[in-house]
């Protein structure tokens, strides 16, 4: 079969493995534990979220600070940090270029990714382990060493493209690359979660082209799958540091950044906010994406 | 279901097509054509700069063969220091992230499989895993910093001064990369723990064997390569970070992701033009070599997760 062998989702995932295929084998996992596990249990929730949260929190702490009451010891507590977020210009710019880029990086990845991947399931399904391997290549490519090699050739855009070629939405490009293993993973689940070749024959029988069978009876199917991997473009797009800063574009990461060394309250309280804004984001699919463990579970009971 | 793929006899690019040999030639040609928007797209922004790297790491700037480059990397104290204390840095916060990460999933997993509390891990992980970057370097100068919430708490309360500046340092960086090793490991080995199955414990135990004996025999034997290969992939995790890394060191450029930065952004001395491509390919030997191992411990990992 066509199927990639050694390939499951239960096991390992290069990323994005709990994020998009959660399918708790849960049965029966509530029987009587002992009172030492479940000590231990709660012992290590503590401390290790305990960990995880104390950073947060301090960032809100740090955020929310007022004028140092010195007889108390403690500091008064004031959202001024958060209103000087849309003061100030520089951060404004950079988060509407930002928000532009993951626009522009969400649709280009998405007309790029959603039809091969469905022509390679439903034509070529030998070339389907080649677009995969592309797909998860970025991963064995640290955005650095991208940035080295591309960094000529966006020399090169910026001269002979006009304004656009100078432009941080150039950006974009570099970007659906960079998304590419969180999308392909997103993408690749929920097309396995449906009959996508039966479905495509149907729709093709019924006289349809390709274009109409791909977007009015394929991308209907797997919304899921298509919101996911977007979720995950806006994150990694208003999360992107290494590449804009050193190509010298002014996207949020890169002020903030800059920002901290003048008024590190301001840039910690968007970086609280950036983060609480992902958080929203990824936490919403994970409850409406309908049926999501029905599919990812019904995918891994698919005989290889 | 991917092995139920049916080839309709009509080509997608020609229409109807007559009988013949040819025809279907050409349409089977054109099933591979239209993956060429892909493939160019991939070629230009992904395989173009590896090869320019690749290339350039040989060359010098005027183009001509050359090795001095890559054997700099090996001759260079700085740049040898630099991959030296990258892969110290990479395997201690690996380890760390592992064994915390890989508690945090057992707690999570033994949980309600659908309760909020998994479901806002999960997203919480997503979020600091792989999104943080920059972010999670000011939260750690929010909580350590000089006038960090822990460091003005225990000046305030205890009257003790502490010196936090171990926080731009090297074991600093190994704190900060901790903290998103350990989401990371979560998302990463969550989905094996979901794995296991509750048959697996009750004929352990209908064997007599206790708890000890289930991880000891069954658990950990089938955990292994799934921890192993989330140890790797959080390897090359922090051996490839830059941003938190480049917020937190503003001195200096101990890393090698931090030298390759230092590298593009400095003066360039004559003749050493392309020495940054040569570190750069350093690090795709490096992690290529590690996903190798990855892919694998990947196929054994998956035998159990049928």
């Amino acid at each position: 079969m066509s199927q990639a062998p050694g390939f499951t989702y239960g096991a390992a995932a290069p990323e994005g493995g709990a994020l998009i295929s959660k399918s708790p084998k849960g049965a029966g996992k509530g029987r009587r534990t002992p009172l030492g596990q479940r000590v231990a249990r709660i012992l290590v929730l503590l401390l290790v979220l305990g960990y995880l949260i104390l950073p947060l929190f301090a960032m809100l702490e740090f955020s929310t600070r007022g004028d140092f009451d010195r007889t108390t010891k403690t500091f008064g507590r004031t959202l001024d940090s958060f209103a000087a977020i849309f003061s100030n210009d520089d951060l404004m710019t950079s988060i509407v270029t930002s928000l532009e880029i993951a626009v522009l990086t969400v649709f280009g990845m998405l007309v790029l990714l959603v039809p091969t991947m469905v022509w390679t399931v439903v034509r070529v399904p030998r070339m389907r382990r080649v677009v995969e391997f592309l797909c998860l290549l970025p991963l064995a490519i640290p955005a650095i060493v991208i940035v080295v090699g591309i960094a000529p050739i966006y020399r090169w855009m910026g001269q002979n493209l006009g304004g656009f070629g100078a432009s941080a939405l150039t950006l974009a490009f570099i970007d659906v690359i960079l998304v590419l293993p969180y999308s392909y993973r997103a993408i690749d689940s929920s097309l396995r979660s449906i009959d996508t070749a039966t479905l495509s024959d149907a729709a093709r029988s019924l006289g349809a082209g390709w274009p109409r069978t791909i977007f009015s009876v394929i991308v209907p199917n797997i919304r899921g799958g298509i919101l996911s991997a977007s979720v995950l473009a806006i994150a990694l797009v208003l999360g992107e540091y290494t590449i804009s800063s050193l190509l010298s574009f002014n996207t949020v990461q890169v002020v903030i950044y800059l920002l901290g060394k003048r008024n590190p309250y301001v840039s910690v309280a968007v970086s609280l906010a950036a983060l609480v804004f992902a958080f929203v984001l990824l936490f919403v699919i994970s409850r409406f994406a309908p049926g999501a463990d029905n599919r990812a579970q019904r995918a891994e009971e698919e005989p290889a | 279901m991917t092995g139920s793929v049916t080839t309709p006899s009509s080509s997608p690019v020609a229409g109807p097509a007559p009988s013949g040999t040819g025809a279907r030639r050409m349409a089977r040609a054109g099933n591979y054509l239209a993956l060429l928007p892909f493939h160019g797209y991939v070629g230009l922004f992904l395989i173009l700069p590896t090869l320019i790297v690749a290339v350039g790491a040989f060359t010098t700037a005027g183009g001509s063969l050359t090795l001095d480059n890559v054997s700099s990397v090996f001759t260079s104290s700085v740049f040898v220091d630099a991959f030296v204390k990258s892969i110290q840095l990479a395997v201690i916060t690996a380890i760390a992230g592992a064994v915390f990460g890989g508690l945090l999933a057992w707690a999570v997993a033994r949980g309600n499989p659908n309760g909020l509390l998994r479901q806002f891990v999960i997203a919480a992980s997503g979020v600091l895993a792989q999104f943080g970057g920059v972010m999670l370097a000011f939260a750690f100068l929010a909580t350590f910093g000089f006038s960090g919430l822990v460091t003005v708490f225990i000046k305030n309360q205890l009257g003790v001064v502490l010196d936090m500046s171990w926080l731009y340092t090297l074991t600093g960086l190994a704190v900060v990369y901790t903290y998103f090793q350990i989401p990371l490991m979560l998302i990463v080995f969550l989905p094996s723990l979901d794995g296991m199955r509750q048959e697996w414990y009750d004929a352990s135990a209908s064997l007599g064997g206790g708890s000890w004996a289930f991880w000891r025999y069954v658990g950990g034997p089938i955990l292994a390569p799934s921890f192993l290969g989330a140890l790797l992939l959080l390897f090359t995790n922090a051996f490839s970070a830059y941003a938190t890394a480049a917020a937190l060191i503003s001195q200096g450029c101990p890393i090698i992701t931090l030298e390759i930065g230092c590298q593009m952004q400095s003066e360039i001395v004559l003749g050493q033009e392309n020495v940054g491509k040569a570190l750069a390919l350093g690090m795709i030997v490096i992690v290529s070599a590690v996903m190798a191992v990855y892919a694998l411990i990947q196929r054994r990992a998956s035998r159990w997760a049928q």
